[in-house]
């Protein structure tokens, strides 16, 4: 009885008759065969429509000798933001995620996952506000503490900005806005090691904090390298809220994150510069555009490469 | 205060394709409901109320299509309103495009005149191009647009600031940095001065405001003040930087310390420094000015048609506001078609009336032309004609 059921069902499903089969394999294949078509079609639109930039004078490239070192300068900008961010959202979301998974009582950690989660709904713009009208006043006195006593590291050069505007209180802006997704995965990832692990560990005498230093972390590594790549894409792409907070005069490449000079990045300098741009301005905005969304490409490609690989050793 | 500030901000941020929307719909609108006027041009009256020189508005009808300075926009946009009621049969569009597109397109032809910063020179052939683009004859350039422009300041307990040309220039250039400095300090007396560092804010996009601010600074304190006339910031002098107009206002208006410069109409409630002239301090005001053009030296004396002006930013006179924003109308004294030349005529007549400086004035918050230059406007633009 039971052999001719199975017999009939790997049957049927070789043969691949039923209708509902084909029209679903039909439908997947064309939705993901799209996806592939739209991302092409974006990058043939950069690239052919960023093209003239490459001849364009210094006069339309804020002074840069061409369209290169202003990329550069931007795309430097971008990744200093965006890296800075990822140093505030590491220890944040792997605590978040730990608390969440292995020390709040279930009655806490739900509604605790839902409000970060919750989080990632805040539109941008409202961060960017946030940002300038919370965050940048309050962040004024911790500025001029970093330059007088960490003043030597290049990072904190001064002088101090008087409204607090700087890539620092950015950053701190765009490691608010990664944090849901990073601290989401972070989580699953945390909730996934096996659960004989843990209490082979607990059994041999470890403390909880022992056991997940000794079963927890190493498990996840993967999975926590993949979260944080995956929330530096999010980072770099952001625009409104880092072309509301911050304050740039031209282009520049500098490391001082708390001065009133800033490195600007790629989001901001297109969202501030399209207002009034004649078409060779547009082809260097696109241009720019196209770095931009080279580099997020990548950085998101070995996320997910890795965030697979963490998946198949488990 | 807060709040509209920020929504200001991101308003600014959505303008652009907000205008290019409406404008055109606005447009639409006023041309479906126009009963189509008479073909009579060459009427005198100037019909239901319409002030247009010689040309009777109502009869009007067709397409003007017109472009360039942002700096005009809100001008234009009152122009427009009050246009489109006396003439209903015009369809009108002014795309801020800025000076440099809009005289571009007004030398090829796309535009039927233009708005402008800066008047026309022979430096890139602009002059010679609009030259032939007229038919031979000089271009028309009246400024139709005034505007002062505000050192807006944002320093606790102190309402009234006076500030000579170079302290501005020290400031702006980073050479100055607290308001307790001397040179702040005995030009004000009886004001209790903070003893706090200043910050000064500058647009971080490319602006006419910034350049006819260095213009002004490069004019009356070349010494202190050595990046030239400049349309971008100079990196080199420091300072915070805000994007657009309101980006700048908001800065200052959230951050205490802080001095920038910034169209007076869009000032807000802020602070605005006193500047010196001569041996008196001036409150920018659009009637103060206004009154530089009158001052200053036309730059083509001998020209019936060319009332542009070099601003003359070390004027003495009593009562004149220097940092001023001056905006020009391009415009041809011949044009190719009749109706081209009539509707431009028109345009120029009705922005050039009281009527439409009042309207301009009362949305922009610029300066009306004074009596004299709008009489000396009006004389040029009734000598527009077709072939």
């Amino acid at each position: 009885m039971t052999a001719t059921l199975d017999e009939k069902s790997t049957d049927s499903s070789l043969s691949g008759k039923r209708p509902g089969d084909a029209i679903f394999r039909g439908t997947t294949l064309a939705a993901s065969l799209l996806v592939i078509v739209f991302l092409a079609g974006v990058a043939i639109f950069l690239a052919v429509k960023g093209a003239p930039a490459l001849d364009a004078g210094p006069e339309n490239l804020r002074d840069k000798a061409n369209v290169f070192a202003l990329v550069g300068a931007l795309l430097f900008g971008t990744v200093l933001a965006a890296a800075i961010a990822m140093i505030i959202v590491a220890p944040l979301s792997i605590g978040l995620g730990l608390v969440i998974s292995h020390y709040a009582p279930r009655r806490l950690a739900k509604p605790v996952g839902f409000l970060v989660d919750l989080l990632a709904a805040v539109p941008s713009v409202v961060f960017g506000l946030w940002g300038i009208f919370v965050l940048a006043p309050r962040m004024q006195p911790v500025h001029e503490f970093l330059v007088d006593w960490f003043g030597w590291i290049p990072l904190f050069a001064g002088p101090a900005s008087g409204t607090a505007r700087t890539l620092l209180t950015a950053s701190i802006v765009l490691a608010l806005m990664a944090l849901p997704i990073v601290t989401a995965i972070m989580r699953e990832v945390f909730s996934q090691t096996p659960r004989a692990h843990q209490e082979a560990a607990l059994a041999l005498g470890a403390t909880r904090w022992e056991m997940i230093r000794m079963t927890v972390l190493p498990y996840g590594r993967s999975g926590m390298v993949a979260a944080l790549l995956l929330g530096l894409g999010r980072a770099l792409g952001e625009t409104m809220a880092v072309a509301m907070v911050l304050s740039t005069t031209g282009v520049i490449t500098s490391w001082n994150i708390v001065s009133s000079q800033n490195s600007n990045t790629v989001a901001a300098f297109i969202a501030q510069g399209y207002k009034e741009a004649s078409p060779i301005r547009v082809a260097v905005l696109i241009f720019a555009g196209l770095a931009l969304f080279a580099l997020t490409f990548l950085v998101n490609f070995l996320g997910r490469a890795i965030a697979t690989r963490g998946t198949v050793k488990g | 205060m807060r709040r509209p500030l920020s929504s200001e901000r991101h308003h600014v941020n959505l303008t652009p394709t907000f205008r290019r929307a409406i404008v055109p719909s606005i447009a639409a609108l006023a041309l479906a409901l126009s009963a189509c006027g008479g073909d009579d041009t060459s009427g005198s009256g100037s019909g239901s109320g319409g002030e247009g020189g010689s040309v009777d508005l109502a009869s009007l009808s067709g397409e003007l299509t017109a472009g360039g300075a942002t700096s005009q926009q809100s001008a234009q946009e009152a122009w427009l309103v009050g246009f489109q009621e006396a003439a209903p049969g015009v369809t009108y569009t002014y795309d801020a495009v800025g000076s440099g597109d809009g005289r571009t397109n007004f030398i090829n032809g796309g535009y039927a005149f233009a708005g402008s910063d800066a008047y026309l020179t022979d430096d890139e052939g602009e002059l010679a191009g609009a030259t032939e683009r007229c038919a031979g004859q000089a271009p028309i350039e009246i400024p139709d647009y005034v505007s002062p422009i505000a050192v807006i300041f944002n320093v606790p307990g102190v309402d009234d600031l006076n500030l000579s040309p170079e302290v501005v220039a020290g400031i702006f250039a980073g050479e100055i940095t607290s308001w307790d400095a001397p040179e702040i300090a005995e030009l004000n007396d009886g004001v209790e001065l903070p003893s706090a560092d200043i910050t000064p804010v500058h647009r971080s996009d490319e602006s006419g405001t910034t350049e006819n601010f260095t213009d002004y600074l490069d004019a009356v304190a070349g010494d202190t003040w050595t990046a030239g006339v400049v349309e971008t910031w100079p990196g080199e002098y420091g300072g915070e930087a805000g994007n657009g107009t309101s980006g700048v206002v908001q800065v200052v208006s959230e951050n205490e310390n802080t001095i920038g410069y910034a169209d007076a109409s869009q000032a807000a409630d802020l602070g605005q420094a006193n500047i010196q002239v001569g041996e008196e301090f001036v409150a920018p005001s659009a009637d103060a000015a206004a009154q530089i053009l009158e001052v200053s030296p036309r730059v083509d004396e001998a020209s019936d048609v060319n009332l542009a002006v070099d601003i003359d930013h070390t004027t003495e006179e009593a009562g004149v506001y220097p940092i001023v924003l001056v905006s020009y109308i391009l415009a041809c004294t011949q044009y190719d078609d009749q109706a081209t030349a009539d509707l431009v005529k028109g345009f120029l007549g009705y922005i050039l009336s009281s009527e439409g400086q009042e309207a301009a004035s009362a949305d922009a918050g610029n300066a009306p032309l004074s009596d004299s230059l709008s009489e000396q406007a009006q004389t040029i633009v009734e000598t527009i004609s077709g072939p």
